[in-house]
């Protein structure tokens, strides 16, 4: 177990809290730095989306790990961003300015999004931000002369600085790496600073916190809109990574797929959002792989294992039809959520601060330390 | 001088009238005491005070300037600071981090700046965390500063919003039954720590407490009420024998 | 004026039905405080059981109505035991989250069960037409509106006038203190998912003879069905028919009136209004938490 000795205060303000950090944290940075010349074009596509959907995590986090704000309707930010995107660049914008843009935008929506929050708590709070994407949705869909309705809007390659940027290339891969890391960084200050305090103590307790000089309106409005911001950001680099935009692209399916990146991963802090953004984008890979390779694997080992060529025909068959059922992903997706829920509370994050502490505790770990403690419903509806 | 002046101050729920027509003042560097049965407008006097109810009539006045349209978050920084009943701690955090939200009527650093995490943020930083360790020091609580609320015992959460409050630097304190469910011992800490808060820091402080035995020992001056009219005010002594009081506690 | 009496009747059947569904979502939460957001796809899944009974079985209509909605009913306890259970007291947003992936589990398990084709139940009632001078009114419609006063007058008694009905307020006012004074909580709660889900199965069989059985109509019926709730205060049992009939009425009248693209916003700029104006709905109301 590792005792951190503090001889200062600035040791807890530090990013890294001790040497190892460095070490861990550059290998990392190490890796994804070469990674992009050593795998094959389509990891690398899947990398850059799990970048993207890192962003987003990174984003609701914010606002639902540390606010304690919830929302349904994150699709409806990454939209606009999208959209901004598409509509600046048609203008002859180039990317260094409508990034930008895209954000601030986004955020002020936000922050509007935001102001109805001072009064709702919990589930209501939850449909005002589905009406909200339900609205965006529509707004996207019949606003023609800036959007192009249903037709939707082709996006062209990142013009950044004079360079062109296609949005297979490695340039592409490192921009969207470039642009998670300064985003946990700024998120990491501002959770070190008295705003992201204030947060943590709105999602806590209100009362305190209002009696403690934090105007909740405020804080609030800055986490609605500092988190729209981001993912207004992340909506411009999915346009380019898209490269095609419609309506029909950012739908409630969209919000929850947010929702659940931050449930896998651990909703308590920023490694959750990446761990959840991996295991979120690898999804959909699997279950292509459950459709095309599996039936033909299960088929031959049960050859292997003396069934009759008939047999393992019908097996592979019956597999493929299991598995190329339309509804497929739907439930992978709801078993998924459920299991995670019920099983695995503190996400991907969570089971690794398990295995981590069972090492170094080791024989001594105990599987009550982690426990969740049960609140009995004492009606709500009386706060 | 009065320093906290409550004019005529009352509080009605439909029919009922939680706190009725109560006035009182207190004089910088006091420890002022309101005791009473339960349900009789403690809490509610205490909630008007830091701005979470809207007094029905009447007016609340801080170092002479009218306090009873001041939005709830400015209270702090005017320098009043509470603890609550219940506990209202920040549970998902550490102590350290509760206590430095107290800290926040003081912080004066822009979001850009906390974003980019400038200098001047870090200065500001560092300066919270000296004065926080100056209120660990005091209060003893050091063993617990990197601990999760969720997981501490009572008695320390209950010292912990103490702690919270005296961040913030206030110059009067409302202290919401500071010694419920905590042991002889603890109950004596609180004392010595209120009289401290007093004579050492030049608090003044405003308590709610059932505790007689802690009434008597720390407070300078006392009011009782009842059904959310003021019964009684003066010493520990002069109030306690008040034929009124005891009616009240007795139910003659 | 024809043409609106005529509207108005389509949106207020459309209206009885968001309020089912809205009904759904109030006994749960009053319970339980948990939004059940696969309500819309319970309501779906009773349309397909009773297809099953009533079309490839063979069933007589009413007969396989009343199997239908009991088979809700299990399904409903059966959800409550396996998944709302074991997470009940854990923080609102898990718990919801549940619902959501149950929601897309239903909705999966319902297209590979009885695949992606639009299904039709015959009722005896489907053809039949009501004639009041000019205007014509389905019958498939008017039973919707009829059956589903009857079911909320009578849930309402249930609620206010039954020992049982008493002990559910109660559970749903504090779990705790309910459970101190002898109320079989878990049990309670069970029956009150039961319920629930019997509520959506009648929806969803009423339903069935106006559009399609589909697996995909429960999700968008039920996410109409909130601002329903939310207009109803989210914890009335009048509220939600109340709040159903406005957001149907509504919904109708835009589809008829306004031009292309507002009958589907219509509710959810209703909700978003509602939320700014009257955050505890038209018949709720929010108290204040104590400190």
């Amino acid at each position: 177990m590792r005792f951190i000795f503090k001889t200062d205060y600035e040791q807890d303000i530090k990013l890294f809290q001790h040497g190892g950090a460095w070490w861990s944290y550059g290998l990392l940075f190490a890796v994804l730095a070469v990674a992009p010349y050593l795998i094959g074009s389509y990891l690398q596509s899947q990398l850059v989306f799990v970048f993207i959907y890192a962003i987003v995590g990174v984003a609701l986090m914010i606002l639902v790990g540390f606010t304690g704000q919830g929302s349904i309707g994150h699709a409806a930010f990454l939209a606009i961003g999208a959209y901004t995107a598409a509509f600046l660049q048609a203008r002859g914008y180039p990317f260094e300015v409508y990034f930008p843009v895209a954000g601030i935008l986004t955020g002020v929506v936000g922050a509007i999004v935001g102001i109805p929050a001072l009064r709702l708590h919990g589930i209501y709070l939850l449909i005002a931000t589905i009406s909200f994407a339900f609205i965006v949705e529509e707004v996207l869909a019949r606003w023609e002369s800036v959007t192009h309705g249903n037709e939707g809007m082709r996006v062209r390659a990142v013009e950044f600085f004079g360079q062109t940027v296609s949005r297979d290339s490695n340039s592409f891969y490192f921009l969207c790496l470039g642009i998670l890391v300064l985003v946990i960084i700024g998120t990491l200050n501002l959770m070190r600073s008295p705003t992201g305090r204030a947060f943590i103590a709105i999602r806590d307790s209100e009362t305190a916190a209002k009696s403690m000089g934090i105007d909740l309106a405020k804080y609030k409005v800055r986490s609605f809109a500092i988190s729209a911001a981001i993912t207004g950001l992340a909506g411009t680099l999915y346009a380019h990574k898209m490269s095609f935009i419609s309506p029909e692209m950012f739908t409630l399916l969209l919000s929850i797929e947010f929702i659940m990146v931050i449930i896998i991963g651990g909703a308590f802090g920023l490694h959750g959002a990446i761990l959840g953004a991996i295991f979120i984008v690898m999804v959909d890979p699997l279950i292509t792989m459950l459709k095309d390779d599996l039936p033909g694997m299960v088929a031959s080992l049960s050859r292997g294992f003396g069934v009759g060529e008939e047999g393992a025909r019908a097996v592979q068959d019956r597999l493929y039809a299991i598995f190329s059922a339309p509804g497929l992903k739907g439930a992978i997706y709801g078993l998924i959520i459920i299991m995670f829920v019920l099983f695995e509370p503190m996400g991907l994050y969570g089971r690794w601060l398990k295995i981590k502490l069972y090492f170094q505790l080791f024989p001594l770990y105990k599987k009550a330390t982690f426990r969740r403690q049960k609140t009995y419903v004492k009606s709500e509806r009386n706060r | 001088m009065s320093y906290l002046r409550v004019d005529n101050l009352s509080l009605h729920f439909g029919g009922l009238k939680a706190v009725d027509a109560v006035s009182f003042e207190i004089p910088q560097g006091e420890i002022f005491t309101i005791i009473g049965p339960n349900g009789a407008g403690k809490t509610s006097i205490f909630n008007m005070i830091s701005r979470l109810y809207e007094p029905t009539t009447g007016h609340l006045f801080f170092e002479d300037r009218d306090i009873t349209e001041v939005p709830p978050h400015q209270i702090a920084s005017m320098g009043i600071a509470r603890t609550f009943q219940n506990i209202e701690l920040f549970d998902n955090a550490s102590v350290l981090s509760n206590l430095l939200v107290g800290r926040h009527c003081h912080s004066r650093t822009k979001l850009w700046q906390e974003i980019l995490f400038m200098p001047n943020v870090r200065r500001a930083e560092k300066a919270h965390r000296a004065k926080v360790e100056e209120v660990i020091e005091l209060l003893d609580l050091q063993a617990y500063r990197e601990k999760i609320i969720a997981g501490l015992p009572y008695g320390v959460r209950k010292v912990v919003e103490l702690a919270r409050a005296l961040c913030s630097e206030p110059k009067l304190i409302l202290l919401d039954e500071p010694s419920s469910g905590l042991n002889v011992e603890e109950t004596d800490d609180m004392s010595y720590w209120i009289r401290d808060i007093k004579s050492e820091l030049g608090i003044t402080v405003l308590m709610v407490e059932h505790d007689m035995s802690l009434v008597n020992r720390v407070s300078d001056r006392v009011l009782a009420l009842n059904y959310g009219r003021v019964i009684a005010q003066g010493t520990p002594a002069e109030v306690q024998r008040h034929p009124d009081v005891v009616a009240a506690y007795l139910g003659a | 004026m024809l043409d609106f009496l005529q509207q108005l009747v389509s949106g207020l059947a459309l209206g009885c039905i968001y309020g089912l569904i809205a009904l759904g979502f109030v006994l749960i939460y009053k319970a339980t405080e948990v939004i059940n957001f696969a309500q819309g796809d319970l309501m779906m899944l009773g349309g397909f059981v009773a297809y099953t009974y009533i079309t490839i079985l063979g069933l007589n209509y009413w007969l396989g109505f009343l199997f239908a909605v009991l088979t809700m009913g299990l399904v409903g306890m059966t959800i409550e035991r396996f998944v709302v259970r074991p997470i009940l007291g854990y923080p609102l947003f898990s718990i919801i989250m549940v619902t959501i992936g149950l929601g897309f589990l239903l909705r999966s398990l319902a297209g590979m069960i009885w695949g992606t084709d639009d299904l039709k139940i015959e009722a005896p009632f489907s053809e039949g037409v009501l004639r009041i001078g000019d205007l014509v009114l389905a019958y498939d419609k008017l039973s919707v509106i009829v059956v589903t006063v009857i079911l909320i007058a009578v849930l309402y008694l249930f609620f206010n006038r039954t020992r049982l009905g008493t002990a559910m307020r109660a559970t749903s006012e504090n779990m705790l203190a309910a459970y101190y004074m002898g109320i079989p909580v878990k049990r309670v709660v069970s029956l009150v998912w039961a319920i629930s889900a019997m509520v959506a199965g009648v929806a969803g069989v009423l339903l069935a003879p106006i559009t399609f059985v589909h697996s995909n109509v429960g999700l968008a019926l039920g996410l109409k069905a909130f601002p329903a709730a939310v207009l109803g205060g989210f914890g009335s049992i009048p509220g939600a028919l109340v709040g159903g009939l406005i957001i149907g009425v509504v919904e109708t009248l835009a589809g008829f009136y306004l031009p292309q693209g507002w009958k589907d916003v219509a509710p959810y700029i209703i909700l978003l209004l509602v939320l700014l104006l009257r955050p505890e709905g038209l018949f709720g109301a929010l108290g204040r938490k104590k400190v």
